[in-house]
């Protein structure tokens, strides 16, 4: 789980990189966000770096993105689905 | 570096027949998210070059945070142009943070300041070598680094006189390729080892910016961003003013984080030098500041709808009061004879204390107020 609150972007994609950084193809990390931003950048970074947007959920307060790390490679093929749960 | 110049044919090159294989050259492209960096790393790539970027996040990058706070640019396109522009290309985009870093440059530039308090050669002097003295580049045996850089373009940096400069104190040298005005240039490294074919680079000049735009159109990219005065907010007059006199009123040229971030947000008053009021104009603005809560003394209307600011500096009840009566003044009891206000200090009750005061007129506030 990595805690992205309160940051704007691009720090939240910055972190989820470093954070990524240190996973192994395969594991699972759940962003929480505020910053509406991510919602285009972190799917984007994740595109290009080959890892796979599972959700990215939009509540009232907080957008949740859970990513799983792909291969280290360029493969364009992440595909993301935003859900709103906004009342 | 060097040990990386020898290594054309090493054996992870090698095929299992011992048959030398040319393995594509590597090159690490700064990414701004503008439209020069992305021609350049486009020109690069076409050669058959395998090119990667490299974004660095300053803390006075343009994009993103006032689009995340205010709600008037909460329509704008919020992408980061840096990911865009790599998600055109194919290629990977790193984002570094070096805000720590950063504060040399911008307290410090030796070469000093542009039109306001951009440090625009010391900048890309600083990103140049970043880039170049990035351990997982030599450990990834990348080869040079392209900049979308052209002679004339920017007054300060983008000269003939200093791109020999930001070469030689970035300890780029010659593996530093500028695709765009390379032929204007004297060979780099790329160009002399036959990486890259310097004539199918370009002698672009001068501040015009035709020949990119010709050159993007060739290229087939139709939709890319050109924001005037580059991506910094560095580079805005009024940012800063803001700026020069944070550091005026805390004696001292620093800043935090929390600092150049507030600057961004909100409308700034310095009634007295001991003190600054920062006030939300809209809602966005006031949800941003309210985060800071816990950090400086608050003020909000509770009477009427519309303000709510943070009090930054030492100060006394009477200070707050006089902010108070300011704040009031960019609520929507403007035009009241009283409004209620709500102050708290940081370790108090958050419900902190009632103060009603007469909003300020507009008489009243001097134009030198403004920050």
């Amino acid at each position: 789980m990595l805690d992205a609150r309160r940051l704007l972007c691009p720090l939240p994609v910055i972190r989820t990189q470093d954070r990524i950084a240190a996973l192994t193809p395969g594991d699972r990390l759940t962003v929480y966000c505020t910053d509406p931003g991510v919602i285009h950048d972190i799917p984007a970074w994740c595109r290009i770096h080959g890892h796979i947007v599972i959700e990215c959920r939009e509540t009232d307060d907080e957008i949740i993105i859970v990513i799983e790390v792909g291969v280290a490679a360029l493969n364009g093929n992440s595909t993301t689905t935003v859900q709103s749960d906004k009342g | 570096m060097e040990a990386i110049i020898g290594s054309l044919y090493t054996e992870r090159h090698m095929n299992n027949t011992h048959t030398p294989m040319p393995t594509p050259r590597k090159a690490v492209a700064l990414i701004s998210g503008g439209l020069d960096s992305m021609l350049a790393a486009r020109v690069i790539a076409d050669q058959g070059v395998h090119v990667e970027g490299i974004n660095f996040y300053t803390g006075f990058c343009v994009e993103g945070h006032t689009h995340a706070i205010r709600k008037k640019d909460r329509d704008k396109d919020k992408r980061n142009n840096a990911l865009w522009v790599a998600e055109q290309l194919g290629i990977k985009l790193h984002i570094i943070d070096v805000i720590e870093e950063y504060k040399d440059v911008v307290i410090n530039p030796r070469h000093g300041y542009g039109q306001h308090l951009n440090p625009c050669l010391d900048c890309k002097v600083f990103m140049v070598h970043k880039a170049q003295a990035w351990a997982w580049m030599e450990e990834h045996q990348f080869d040079f680094i392209i900049t979308g850089e052209v002679i004339g373009q920017r007054p300060k940096s983008q000269r003939k006189a200093t791109m020999p400069l930001i070469a030689r104190e970035s300890g780029a040298d010659d593996r530093l390729l500028r695709p765009l005005s390379a032929r204007n240039l004297p060979p780099t490294l790329p160009e002399k080892e036959g990486w890259v074919d310097r004539e199918r680079l370009f002698d672009f000049h001068g501040r015009s910016r035709k020949p990119q735009i010709e050159l993007a159109a060739k290229l087939g990219f139709e939709d890319f961003s050109q924001p005037s005065g580059g991506c910094c907010f560095l580079t805005d007059k009024s940012y800063s003013k803001r700026l020069a006199d944070l550091w005026q009123s805390r004696g001292r040229r620093d800043y935090e984080f929390d600092d150049i971030m507030l600057l961004k947000v909100g409308r700034h008053l310095r009634p007295r030098p001991h003190y600054k009021i920062v006030i939300g104009r809209e809602e966005g603005e006031n949800n941003y500041l309210s985060g800071y809560r816990h950090d400086f003394p608050t003020i909000k209307t509770i009477s009427h709808k519309g303000a709510f600011a943070l009090v930054d500096g030492e100060v006394t009840d009477d200070d707050l009061r006089q902010a108070a009566a300011i704040v009031a003044r960019y609520s929507q009891g403007r035009d009241s004879d009283q409004v209620q206000t709500q102050i708290t200090r940081p370790g108090q009750p958050v419900c902190g204390y009632i103060v009603t005061v007469a909003p300020m007129s507009g008489d009243e506030i001097p134009s030198s107020w403004y920050v």
